[in-house]
Order: C-alpha cells, then structure tokens, then sequence
C-alpha cells in the first residue's frame, strides 16, 4: 500500500469529505509525525505503536570503494516499536496472507 | 510529553478546519487503515517518511532469562518500520539531550 492508496481508502470511508481534503489531512498527519520526531519528541498511539529516536555514539566508518577510514559523527536514527495490537493482528494473519508489497 | 493521537486531531482542526469528530475519526482511520493493510499482509510505504515493512520469523529455541529455563520461541510475522531518507536526515541532526 502506498500513500496515495491510503489516501483512497480514507477517501472511500469518509464519503462527506472532498478528496482534497483527505490528501491535506493525510499530508498533515505525516508532517506532524516528522517534525516531532526532528524536535527530538516521542510519538506514542495506544494499539499501533510508538515512535522515539535511538542514539548512535560517533564511529570510525569505511569508504566502501576506497577504503579510506572516515570519522562519522554521532547521530540520531527514527525507531518504531510496534503495539500490541499491531503485533497480535499481523501475527494472527500469517498463514491466512503472503507478505506482498 | 509524548505525541498523542489527540494532538494530530487538534492540528487536523486548527489547520484544516476539520470539525473534531470529523479530525478524530480521521485520525482512528488513518492509522486502522496502516494496521488492517498489514494485516492482510499487505506493507505500507509512505514517501517522504518510511515504511513498514513485515517479516516472518522462523521458529528458534529461546530462554526465559529469569530461570535459565529453556523455552522455544514459535515462528512469527513480525513489523518493521523503516525510516526513509527524508525522514532520517531530518532525525539525524537532532542535537538534544534525552
């Protein structure tokens, strides 16, 4: 499923709603996801999952082409551990669906 | 204090003039949808912040690290978000302190 499909199906469960209006809402919803996650700030939606940033410490990486060692910073990386929900759902419907893109 | 489901409603209100139920109810289904699509096995990938992706896991032996006791861990589907590019160089130069 892409965005713009999940656009669609909202689009189709909510019929009094101009198409438009769900693209922005969508738009709106991810956007505030980003900027929370950039403000270094936790998302936390009960049954779904959270979001929260994981810290890596500064290292000495490799150019893979040259070899040349490098040293990289430390930086930060977006984590998203899923609810129990979401597990229990996508579990209970393994041997019912194959994994499709 | 963490971002909550009641904050993107506020933002769907205050920026897009949604009523709040209608900004409640898009909320509830925006995410409802991401859960049902993966739970029909189906990933999700949202450009310009991530996807998530699943896996399936092999059953493999496990241990109940309290008692040493051996217990085996059952085969599974499990979640995977996977940030995109966007999202990570936007996350990577966060300098605050946690």
């Amino acid at each position: 499923m892409t965005k713009s499909e999940l656009i669609e199906a909202l689009a189709r469960q909510q019929p009094h709603l101009a198409l438009k209006d769900v693209e922005l809402a969508v738009k709106c919803i991810i956007d505030q996801m980003s900027e929370t996650l950039a403000s270094g700030e936790r998302i936390e939606i009960r049954g779904f999952g959270s979001f929260s940033l994981h810290h890596r410490p500064p290292r000495i990486g490799r150019n893979p082409k040259t070899g040349e060692s490098v040293s990289l910073t430390e930086k930060f990386v977006p984590h998203f551990k899923p609810g129990k929900e979401l597990r229990d759902r996508v579990d209970a419907s393994r041997e019912k669906y194959k994994i499709i893109d | 204090m963490a971002l909550t489901k009641a904050d993107f409603s506020e933002r769907l209100f205050d920026e897009l003039g949604l009523n709040k139920r209608e900004a409640k109810e898009m909320v509830e289904l925006f995410f409802e949808e991401i859960k049902a699509s993966l739970e029909r096995g189906e990933q999700v990938k949202i450009s310009g912040f991530g996807k998530f992706e699943l896996r399936d896991k092999a059953s493999r032996p496990g241990r109940n690290p309290k008692t040493g006791e051996e217990i085996p861990i059952t085969a599974r589907r499990v979640v995977t978000f996977r940030a995109g590019q966007k999202l990570k160089a936007r996350v990577e130069s966060y300098a605050g302190t946690q």
